[in-house]
Formats: C-alpha cells, sequence, structure tokens
C-alpha cells in the first residue's frame, strides 16, 4: 500500500510541473500588462514605468523568468503581488479561510441533501418522490449559479430585506452573536452553492444506489430476513458509497472554480474574487499562484481519490 | 481681452469692492476655473478664501460607523505608489495632504497652518518659491510630532527614481528646504504658475519620516508601513485586506475641532457597479459607493423609494473620439502609424469636420449617459464652466455631405464616398464597455447616411489600455483610423491634460508608445502655445494660452468630444459627504457627516 502511495506522489510531481510550465508560458503570451494604469497616468513619466519593469523582471525572457519563479517556488516564495506590492502568499492566506469556510459549508450542505434524498429515490424508483426529486435535480443543475444568485438578492435581500447580500470580513460582534452573523451572511451563497452540488450529486447517488440494490448478494440478504432499513444502510449504501466518494473528492477543485462567480456576486473575499480582481489588474505573479493552487488540489483530490480507491478495493493498488 | 480688466477686478477683490464669489463667477464666464481664479487671485495678492465651513457637528465623534463601498477595493495603502484613485481614496482616509481642492475649487488647508499668498509671503512674486507652514501641534498616529522634516523627507523619498513613486513627476522638478520646526520653502527652477502641485492633493500625502526613513531607493517596498498606515487623518488604521477591506477608527487626537463625526470607517471593495448602487441605493446596506458606472435608467430605477440618491462631481473627464493623423495600414520600418507618413482621407480637413459633424451628442446623453454627462464641444473642460466660448458642436447629416461635396467625396456605386480611388472607410476602435459599444453604433448610423463606411472594432480594455508593446491593440498604438475612450483629467490645472499633446509628445515606436499625444497631431502654434504657458507666470494670459490650445484643436478637429462626464457616486439619504469634481472623493472625508 505505501509503494502504492509512493508511486502516485512520483506521478503528481512532474504533473504539477508540468502544469505550472504549461500556466506560466500562457500567461507570459497573454496579453496584458500590470502597468496599464501607469501607462495612462500622465503624473508618471516612462522611465519609472521602466524601472518597475525592470525590477520586476519583465523584460527578460520567458525561460529565465520560469526558472526564476520554480526556484523561488522551491524555496518557499510564492512571488511578490505588482499590485499590492505585497507577498503572494500573505493575500492567498488571507483570502483562504473565507473560502474554506464558504466552499465547505457548501459542500456539507450538498452532501446533506444528496445522500438522504438519493438513498431515499433509489429505494423507491419512478414513485413520486423519485420523480419530484428527478425533476428538482435537473432544474437545479441546469441554472447556473450566477443566475440563482441575482434571484436569491432580489427576493431576500431587496424584496423581504432579510439576508444582506455583501459579505463582510468585519463583523462587529463578539461571541454567539458574531457566530451568528457570520451564519446569516453565509445562507445565501451557501445555499446558491450548495443547491447546485447538489442537483448533481443527487442524480449520482441515486444511480449508483440503483447499480447496486439490484445485485445478488442484496437479494440474499434480504431472502435471510433483514430488516428493510439494514439492508439499505449496511449492504447497499457501503457499497453505493465507493464511487460517490470518488465523485467529491474529484469534484471538490470544480467547486473551486464553481465558487469563483459565487464569491463575486455576493463579495466574498476568497481566493476566486482574488483570481478575478487579479486578472482584471493583469498582477501576473498572484494570478499564476493562484492558479497554480487549483492546480495542486486537482492533484492532491486526485491522489486522494487514488488512495481512496487503493483502501476500498486492494486490488487496485497491487496492480 | 482681459488683462486691463481683470487686473482692475484683482484690484476691486484687494481692496474689497467686490467679494470672491462674484470674481471668480466673471472669470468663469470667460472659461477659467474656479481653482484658476483662486490661484489668479493669489497670485495678484489676495489670499486664497478659507472655504465657508458647512460643517454642523459640534463635537468629535458619536456618528457610528461609515461605510463605504468601492467596487474596485484598494490594494495598496501607500499614497506614493497609489496607481489608482482606489488606492488614493483608500490611502487618504489615514494619510493627509498640506491642502486639498474643495467643492469650489478653492484650497482648503489640511496640515498647513495657511494657504501661502503673496500677502502673507508664502508665495514669491516670481513664482520660483513657496512657503509652506504647518499647523504646530500635529500628531502622528503613533505620537510623534509632525515637523519639517518630514515634508522634506517626502520630498526626497518621492523625487527619488529608484523608489518608483508614482508621485516622482509632482517631485522630481523641485527643491524642498527646511527653514524652521514648522516651516519648509519649496523652490522651482523655472517660474511655476501651478504651484500648489507638491504637498497637495492626492499625491501630496505625507508619510512620516520615522517610519519609512529606512525603506528609501530600493527597499521601499519592504517597508512594513506600506501595509500598516500610521498617517495624521481623521482616522487610525485598524485593518487591510487588500481588495477586500480597509477599517479604521476615529483619531481622538485628531488636529481639526468636532471632526471626524464618525466612530468607525469602513471600505468594503469588489463587485461591480450595479450591486454597489443596489447596496447603497436601494437597500441601504451601505452609506456610500464610488464611481457608479452604471446607465443612468438603472439609477433612476433604483433611486424610486429607496434609500439612497446618486450625487455627481462634476470635473473635466471627457470622453471623446480621436483622430489619427497618420496611416495606420502603411508601415514605415516596422512601424504603423508612423509619422512618415499622412492619413489618406482623414489628413483632408474636410472629413475630419464632417465627422464632427456626425456625433449626435444629444441623442448619445440622452441614450446612455443620462445625468452623467454634459455635451461639449472643447477638448478642455474644466469642472465648473470651463467652456471655451469660441467653439460650438452641432450635428448635421446634410452639412457633412454639403461639406464632403464640396471637397470632392463624391458617392460611388456602393454609395460610399471616394476621390482619387481612396474610399471614406473608417476603422473606429474602442475598449469593451457597453456604453462605448452603444455610442458607436450611434456614430457608424450617422456616418452610414452620409455616405461614410465604419467599421466597429472593441477591444477588452486591459488589452486596450495596455503599455505592452507587442500589443497591436493598444489605444496608443493606434493602429486604426479612430478611437474612443475617456481621458481624465487628474488635476484641476490644466497644465498636465494640454501638455500630453504636444509634438514632443507623440507615441512612436522610439519611445515604446508611451508619449500621450497619440493621434500624431503636429501643430507649431499648439506646441509654442504650451511651451509658454508652462512659464507664463501672469495667470491671465497663461489661462488665454490654454484656451487657444483648445481651440487649435478644435479647428483641427483633433478630438470629437463626445461628452463631458461628470463623477458618479451613489449615497444614502442621510449622509452629507463633501465631494470636490477637482479633488478625490475621500478627499476632504474628515468633512463628512451624517444629517438627522
Amino acid at each position: 500500500m505505501s509503494q502504492y502511495v509512493l508511486r502516485r506522489l512520483m506521478i503528481a510531481i512532474p504533473s504539477l510541473l508540468g502544469i505550472s510550465l504549461v500556466l506560466f508560458v500562457v500567461l507570459a503570451l497573454a496579453p496584458g500588462d500590470p502597468f496599464s494604469e501607469l501607462a495612462t497616468n500622465p503624473n508618471v513619466p516612462p522611465e519609472v514605468q521602466a524601472a518597475l519593469r525592470a525590477r520586476f523582471g519583465l523584460d527578460d525572457p520567458i525561460y529565465l523568468r520560469y526558472l526564476h519563479w520554480l526556484n523561488a517556488m522551491l524555496h518557499g516564495d510564492w512571488g511578490f503581488s505588482f499590485v499590492s506590492r505585497m507577498n503572494v502568499d500573505t493575500l492567498i492566506l488571507q483570502r483562504l479561510p473565507t473560502t474554506l469556510y464558504v466552499i465547505g459549508s457548501a459542500q456539507i450542505l450538498a452532501l446533506l441533501i444528496a445522500i438522504p434524498v438519493g438513498v431515499y429515490a433509489a429505494t423507491k424508483p419512478y414513485s413520486l418522490f423519485d420523480r419530484i426529486a428527478n425533476t428538482l435535480a435537473f432544474v437545479g443543475f441546469s441554472l447556473p449559479t450566477f443566475f440563482t444568485g441575482i434571484l436569491f438578492i432580489l427576493i431576500f435581500s431587496v424584496t423581504l430585506d432579510w439576508l444582506p447580500f455583501v459579505y463582510t470580513t468585519d463583523i462587529k460582534a463578539t461571541g454567539i452573536h458574531y457566530a451568528l452573523e457570520m451564519i446569516r451572511q453565509a445562507i445565501m451563497p451557501v445555499a446558491v452553492l450548495g443547491l447546485f452540488q447538489a442537483a448533481s450529486m443527487t442524480r449520482f447517488v441515486r444511480s449508483a444506489m440503483l447499480d447496486v440494490i439490484r445485485l445478488d448478494y442484496v437479494t440474499t440478504a434480504r431472502a435471510k430476513g433483514l430488516g428493510q432499513a439494514k439492508v439499505i444502510v449496511k449492504h447497499v449504501m457501503r457499497n453505493a458509497m465507493i464511487p460517490v466518494v470518488t465523485l467529491i473528492a474529484l469534484q471538490l477543485p470544480a467547486v473551486f472554480g464553481g465558487a469563483i462567480v459565487t464569491e463575486q456576486i455576493f463579495r466574498i473575499p476568497g481566493i476566486g474574487s482574488l483570481l478575478i480582481s487579479s486578472i482584471l489588474s493583469n498582477d501576473t505573479p498572484v494570478v499564476m499562484a493562484v492558479t497554480f493552487v487549483f492546480a495542486c488540489l486537482v492533484v492532491l483530490f486526485n491522489l486522494i481519490a487514488d488512495v481512496l480507491y487503493g483502501w476500498l478495493d486492494p486490488r487496485i493498488s497491487l496492480r | 481681452m482681459l488683462d486691463k480688466e481683470l487686473r482692475s477686478m484683482i484690484g476691486d477683490v484687494k481692496d474689497g469692492r467686490m467679494d470672491r464669489r462674484a470674481f471668480i463667477q466673471r472669470l468663469a464666464a470667460v472659461g477659467l476655473t474656479a481653482p484658476m481664479a483662486n490661484q489668479i487671485l493669489a497670485i495678484g495678492g489676495v489670499a486664497m478664501a478659507q472655504s465657508p465651513n458647512p460643517y454642523p457637528p459640534t463635537k468629535r465623534g458619536g456618528g457610528g460607523p461609515l461605510k463605504l463601498l468601492w467596487w474596485q477595493g484598494p490594494t495598496l495603502l501607500n499614497p506614493h505608489f497609489a496607481t489608482g484613485t482606489k488606492d488614493q481614496d483608500g490611502s487618504r482616509l489615514f494619510y493627509e495632504p498640506l491642502a486639498s481642492w474643495d467643492v469650489d475649487g478653492h484650497l482648503n488647508p489640511i496640515l498647513a497652518a495657511e494657504i501661502p499668498s503673496i500677502k502673507n509671503g508664502g508665495l514669491s512674486a516670481d513664482a520660483k518659491t513657496v512657503t509652506w507652514k504647518l499647523k504646530p501641534g500635529i500628531k502622528w498616529h503613533d505620537g510623534k510630532p509632525v515637523t519639517a522634516d518630514d515634508l522634506v523627507f517626502n520630498w526626497e523619498y518621492a523625487s527619488d527614481a529608484a523608489t518608483a513613486c508614482v508621485s516622482i513627476s509632482t517631485y522630481s522638478g523641485l527643491t524642498v528646504e527646511k527653514v524652521d520646526d514648522l516651516t519648509i520653502r519649496i523652490a522651482f527652477k523655472e517660474p511655476t504658475p501651478f504651484w500648489a502641485n507638491a504637498f497637495v492633493g492626492a499625491y501630496g500625502c505625507i508619510i512620516p519620516k520615522h517610519l519609512f526613513a529606512g525603506y528609501k531607493g530600493s527597499k521601499s517596498r519592504e517597508a512594513p508601513n506600506n501595509l500598516k498606515p500610521v498617517g495624521t487623518g481623521p482616522y487610525k488604521f485598524v485593518e487591510f485586506k487588500p481588495g477586500d477591506l480597509v477599517r479604521g477608527e476615529i483619531n481622538p487626537d485628531y488636529h481639526m475641532a468636532n471632526r471626524p463625526y464618525f466612530d468607525t470607517i469602513e471600505m468594503k471593495g469588489g463587485g461591480d457597479a450595479v450591486s454597489a448602487a443596489r447596496a447603497v441605493i436601494q437597500t441601504g446596506e451601505y452609506d456610500f459607493a464610488w464611481n457608479m458606472q452604471v446607465e443612468d435608467e438603472v439609477l433612476l430605477r433604483l433611486e424610486k423609494g429607496g434609500k439612497g440618491k446618486t450625487l455627481y462631481a462634476v470635473g473635466g473627464d471627457i470622453e471623446f473620439i480621436a483622430i489619427n493623423f497618420t496611416d495606420p495600414n502603411t508601415e514605415v520600418d516596422g512601424e504603423r502609424s508612423s509619422m512618415k507618413t499622412k492619413h489618406p482621407t482623414l489628413s483632408d480637413p474636410a472629413v475630419r469636420k464632417a465627422l464632427a459633424l456626425l456625433v449626435d451628442r444629444d441623442s448619445i446623453k440622452k441614450a446612455i449617459y443620462g445625468r452623467a454627462g454634459r455635451t461639449t464641444a472643447n477638448y478642455l473642460n474644466g469642472p465648473d464652466d470651463f467652456v471655451s466660448k469660441n467653439t460650438k458642436w452641432e450635428f448635421s447629416v446634410e452639412k457633412a455631405i454639403a461639406l464632403l461635396e464640396q471637397a470632392g467625396w463624391k458617392a460611388g456605386a456602393d454609395g460610399i464616398r471616394e476621390k482619387d480611388g481612396k474610399k471614406l472607410k473608417f476603422v473606429y476602435q474602442t475598449s469593451i464597455n457597453g456604453p462605448r459599444q452603444k455610442t458607436q453604433a450611434i456614430v457608424k448610423q450617422a456616418c452610414q447616411k452620409a455616405g461614410i463606411d465604419v467599421e466597429l472594432k472593441s477591444v477588452v480594455a486591459s488589452v486596450f489600455f495596455s503599455s505592452d508593446v507587442a500589443n497591436p491593440d493598444t489605444y496608443s498604438k493606434f493602429y486604426a483610423d479612430i478611437e474612443m475612450f475617456q481621458i481624465p483629467m487628474t488635476q484641476p490645472d490644466p497644465g498636465l491634460h494640454m501638455r500630453r499633446y504636444h509634438s514632443r509628445n507623440v507615441a512612436t515606436k522610439e519611445n515604446k508608445w508611451q508619449g500621450q499625444n497619440f493621434p500624431r497631431w503636429i501643430n507649431k502654434e499648439f506646441d509654442a502655445a504650451i511651451d509658454a504657458a508652462d512659464v507664463e507666470i501672469d495667470p491671465v494670459k497663461r489661462a488665454a494660452l490654454y484656451i487657444k490650445g483648445n481651440d487649435l484643436m478644435w479647428q483641427d478637429t483633433v478630438f470629437i468630444p463626445v461628452m463631458h462626464r461628470l463623477a458618479v457616486e451613489a449615497s444614502s439619504n442621510s449622509l452629507r459627504p463633501a465631494l470636490s469634481g477637482w479633488a478625490n472623493q475621500t478627499d476632504n472625508i474628515q468633512d463628512w457627516y451624517r444629517e438627522g
């Protein structure tokens, strides 16, 4: 098993290197200039711009800049934001907790909805409940989050005036009030993101359950006289969850990506909105770092999925 | 006109026969801005009026929180590095200049004890030195006293090219010396009519020497206080998350009586302008939002029954169509739009004049800008009534056609006018931005009627406004026939605004297209006027030179002004912000209060 994990790790490293190279080259070739705002400012003489470009190494050839970046990265230096003139890792660490809080909550909400609904729908296929759940799931993942987000704002903030639609990290309360405020302002973004995730996950749980529920050993279990609940929970769900767990693991990085839109709508200061604003201001070191974090997440969760497979089904790790 | 008359008017003000306001209004009528009128008075020996104080609160604090929403949040808090208004606005909460421009365009003392004038000995008659006195007893937020050494240090810091400050050109052409602990003297190399630039306004904010002294030059970016400002402002720094949040609390030792009114201040960033407008005007979650680049229609809808309103500050920002005087389709020495070429059709003044007649400003205002724009014929639009009286705009397809016919541009078989085998076909480029594409459509339609074929092109803003040399689609390369965007007027003095189009500033391959004269228009008379204005001490003659410059651009149709744009802000109904078209929105933040 440990050899298997090691082997997977060895594959992850060159993939990360490859990804970083591609990202770097694409960013370097992309149009845009971090100093464009200075360029339109008549107060800033061209010499200062040139000095800044030289200082940040923008005039070096791409391969030099990449090697420089890689070397710094290996030493734990994530680079320096042109726009904020501060270290990129500080910027990202400032944003990460918010992202994790919102996305984590949304993911938990999705699981809390998807598993019971999916399981129950699978035990009674084509029942009224199943049909309603299916329809809602279809509607759910057909509606993009930017649409539901604005819809929620119009209903709950503008019309009903129940919830704030600007997410703030600056809540002037302590203890229980702070917690309540944090929950209150997260309700809409978490709901938007969570329901979207729940919709597709429900479909997946349901079909995974249906695959297993028809197998012979389930019939055998029933024939032995086991209760319905016990058969479903102990025999069917456990096996059906194997692909579901993998799916969730692989989907998580995509959730980070999907959250960018939600972060923008609700002004959540997460890494998604950091990415957007950095792209808009051509702050390449930040864009590079954030996209690289996303890439690392994809590789990491792939790794976790691989390991989970190996653990759930030892035959895989032997191959 | 006014040389003699003006002198007698200045005399009248001096002797109290005429009040300042009447003087400024009369100068505005002949096309001078209020700040210029004030500087005229100052140089004429009349002290600058300290603005009437409309600030009613009678004690410090007690106003609760002030919540500001900037849809682009500040990304750094050192005023000398501030790359856009968002950063200047954020820095200004904590740092202060000696003086700032108020609503009427008066200089309003902040850290200065008084505004320099000839009368109080602050200005020299030859316009070569300015003496500023600090108000005594001002302390930095950490309790250390503010002295003349801090001012001298700011000059050294900003004028050092290695520090890479954006404020460098404000400080590099002058020397600053300490007279005594509270007095500095600024000496200019040449007579400098616009003396109120260094230490005034956004780039005038002063940082403390004792915290930045070790970080001058190439070590500038390592200063820990770049992210933790310690200033003199009405609010003390609490927290900063770049692009997201700036937070401050009341400064109990603030140097102005009864100020500030609010106990805490918060500037939240991110999102977009429409939802910012919604959060202030419709739901009232925030007190004030900056830069409402939203269609007027939407704002009017939000204002119905809402908790806030829009406010307008008149500045000099101009949305215009620029005409290329060189040929974008011929390459000379690896350079398109080269100075060695002439535009095949646009070099004919009749064609340029016809184009100007085809821009329907009224429709553009009605359909797009609404309350946020004013129609104008001038490139140089002062915030108040800075209108050169010698110009006027007109929309008339018939006149355009007549003009073209007269100049020999006859309609061809395809309806497009041509002469000597050259067709009136233009590429019209701008950045991607809703109002701009709508304007393009309106102009294109009128051009079609007159037999001019216009191909519309729109480029992503981050590419269009880039200074990237490898990029063919930037506004400064101008590889198109006409192009449109906005130029903000960053100072109340037109010097900087007008100097861009001097022939030495032509954007070429040689200067990596960093020159600001992108129409590549050469006019000796204009150059002479601008050069003369740069060192003209006599404010009246100087103003006349800039008006002449504007009129020359109008006569040659270098720019077709589309709209004089106002700054649009959203404010809750109870908030009384002190906004000025001459300054940044937070430039007078110490005077903000809430009513009722």
